[in-house]
């Protein structure tokens, strides 16, 4: 199309435009985005309402914090005095709050299929798929919604950790790079739900999958303990778990252990394309 | 010929076909050869029981089906090629009712304008008048999860009025809702077409609507056309056709074109579309 569409068309004298003076502006389709600035724009759009959700209805920030808190206090309790896992020399609690992080982030986004599955079922995806706006776009915009959404709790895992005596930096720009890591993480699981969405269509086979991988993926990865402990078999899976990746890096910067800053995040950012991809390629089947 | 002047719709030889049961079942034929023209500025009413394939047709208009045999233009914008191009065209609120519960009315309006680019400075006030314009905007802050079936409705046209959108596409707007809140989804409806004069295309199950407020309509059985023309022209014809029917209503027109009743839509249409009616009209109820 070469041009943004002129003023509606009368067809007929008596259907010429009259119009009032509250309705000026719905006479006039808006200048469109082209180019680059259309996926930071749908982004920022759907990163909006998922904080003016939360705005609305804390319940959930609430009840979804009360799994780490379990994780901290009593598996983490437990452990640091169990001394069971080598963790050179950084207490055990403070070697799992990044894990913990991480773990509650992915399991919020790895359950984000069902809510575009209920988003077909109402037809608010149906509806935003007749904007104009590139499935791409609109996958990258809900990815990185499920990322602000994770930030916020992982806010409140860390205030959590903070209250139960982990030791974590409060440098700025760490914890930036926290906020990205927890962002790209949970971009990544959300599409990865996204796409499985995207195959098996229904709600209930999705709840299924989640279920079925979302253990795997945490005790498969170094949340809880170091990828060295593990059985050679275990630790080329947790090589190949974006989540492992996630957690070294809120590890480094949270707690200060050595950590593969650079590797973390290019993995983290590969996954999240990958993901958005597959994800964009088979939303239009929800569609149908 | 310049967009202005391009038919606001154009389908030929539409054809959409899917099998039965995800991919595993026979073959149905969806929409089995549609021509249709709808003129710019009219009320164009698509009508037929379930399963008839209006939404399958709404849905290629819309750009929501894959490349479907045949060619369909939204102002001389190919849906195939120019689906972009085609959605900045366009407003559509879908059967199910779509708007987001947990948002107030008014951010549910100022997210559809944020994904067609209205500009911030002009947002908060092109939002105004959408609610303004069906008479929402009392309730603009409420959460939407508690407005009835006809406020939803009168909400999610807003949401489609926020681009000013050239094409008006409504699948069953009124279906579920009592006589007052259809009344008053339509009143809108009209309301806003006079004062905008955008095209509006609308599939209905209740041929007393049609009749009122469409200037044509396209009867639509098993997937074809069966009859297309203006209420009164289709009546005037089962008129001449049939000498015993002295004042038919567009029931009978329905079912002298078709060969069946309207009412015996029960019967047909996939499982699929006889949920989402059912789904529809219980969150409305």
């Amino acid at each position: 199309m070469s041009a943004a569409p002129a003023a509606p068309q009368a067809a007929s004298a008596e259907r010429r435009p009259h119009p009032g003076p509250e309705l000026g502006l719905l006479l006039v389709p808006p200048k469109a985005r082209t180019g680059w600035r259309v996926v930071p724009a749908r982004v920022f759009a759907m990163c909006a309402v998922e904080l003016q959700k939360l705005r609305h209805d804390r319940t959930e920030l609430y009840t979804r914090a009360i799994q780490p808190a379990l994780w901290l206090l009593i598996f983490g309790e437990t452990f640091t005095r169990l001394k069971a896992i080598p963790t050179d020399g950084t207490p055990y609690l403070d070697y799992l709050a990044p894990g913990i992080i991480a773990q509650s982030a992915m399991f919020i986004a790895i359950f984000y299929g069902i809510m575009i599955i209920w988003e077909r079922d109402s037809g608010v995806l149906t509806k935003l798929l007749v904007t104009p706006t590139p499935r791409a776009a609109l996958v990258t915009g809900k990815a990185f919604a499920a990322g602000v959404k994770a930030v916020v709790q992982a806010a409140v895992v860390v205030v959590l950790a903070a209250v139960l005596g982990v030791g974590m930096t409060a440098n700025p720009l760490r914890l930036l790079g926290v906020a990205a890591a927890v962002v790209l993480g949970s971009a990544f699981f959300s599409c990865l739900s996204m796409t499985i969405a995207g195959i098996v269509l229904t709600r209930d086979r999705l709840m299924g999958i989640g279920q079925a991988i979302t253990m795997p993926l945490f005790f498969g990865s170094n949340a809880l303990y170091p990828v060295d402990l593990m059985p050679g078999w275990l630790q080329v899976v947790s090589r190949a778990n974006p989540l492992s990746y996630q957690v070294d890096a809120l590890r480094g910067l949270l707690i200060g252990t050595p950590s593969h800053l650079a590797l973390d995040f290019g993995v983290l950012a590969l996954s999240t394309a990958v993901g958005i991809t597959a994800a964009s390629a088979l939303l239009g089947r929800l569609a149908r | 010929m310049t967009e202005q002047e391009q038919p606001a719709v154009r389908c030929r030889e539409l054809a959409y076909s899917f099998h039965r049961g995800r991919g595993r079942g026979p073959v149905v034929r969806a929409v089995d050869g549609v021509d249709l023209e709808v003129r710019p500025g009219e009320v164009f009413g698509l009508l037929g029981p379930n399963g008839a394939g209006k939404t399958t047709t709404i849905r290629a208009i819309t750009t929501l089906l894959p490349t479907a045999r045949g060619m369909v233009e939204v102002f001389g914008h190919d849906c195939a090629t120019e689906r972009t191009g085609v959605r900045r065209l366009l407003g559509y609120v879908p059967q199910a009712l779509s708007a987001d519960a947990g948002l107030t009315g008014r951010e549910n309006v100022a997210l559809f304008a944020r994904v067609f680019d209205v500009a911030r400075a002009e947002r908060a006030e092109r939002v105004a008048q959408a609610l303004a314009a069906v008479d929402l905007t009392e309730a603009a802050d409420r959460m939407a999860g508690t407005y009835s079936g006809g406020m939803v409705r009168r909400l999610e046209l807003a949401q489609a009025l926020v681009s000013a959108p050239r094409l008006l596409v409504l699948d069953e707007p009124t279906i579920g809702l009592d006589p007052i809140a259809r009344a008053g989804v339509w009143e809108r409806v009209d309301a806003v077409r006079r004062a905008t004069g955008m095209t509006v295309l609308v599939t209905t199950h209740y041929m007393d609507e049609a009749d009122r407020h469409c200037d044509r309509i396209a009867l639509m059985d098993r997937g074809r056309i069966r009859a297309l023309g203006t209420p009164e022209e289709l009546k005037a014809r089962v008129r001449a056709e049939d000498p015993a029917q002295d004042a038919p209503t567009l029931d009978d027109v329905f079912r002298h074109f078709s060969g069946r009743a309207l009412a015996d839509d029960a019967k047909e249409g996939e499982f699929s579309d006889v949920r989402r009616t059912r789904r529809t009209a219980s969150r409305v109820g």
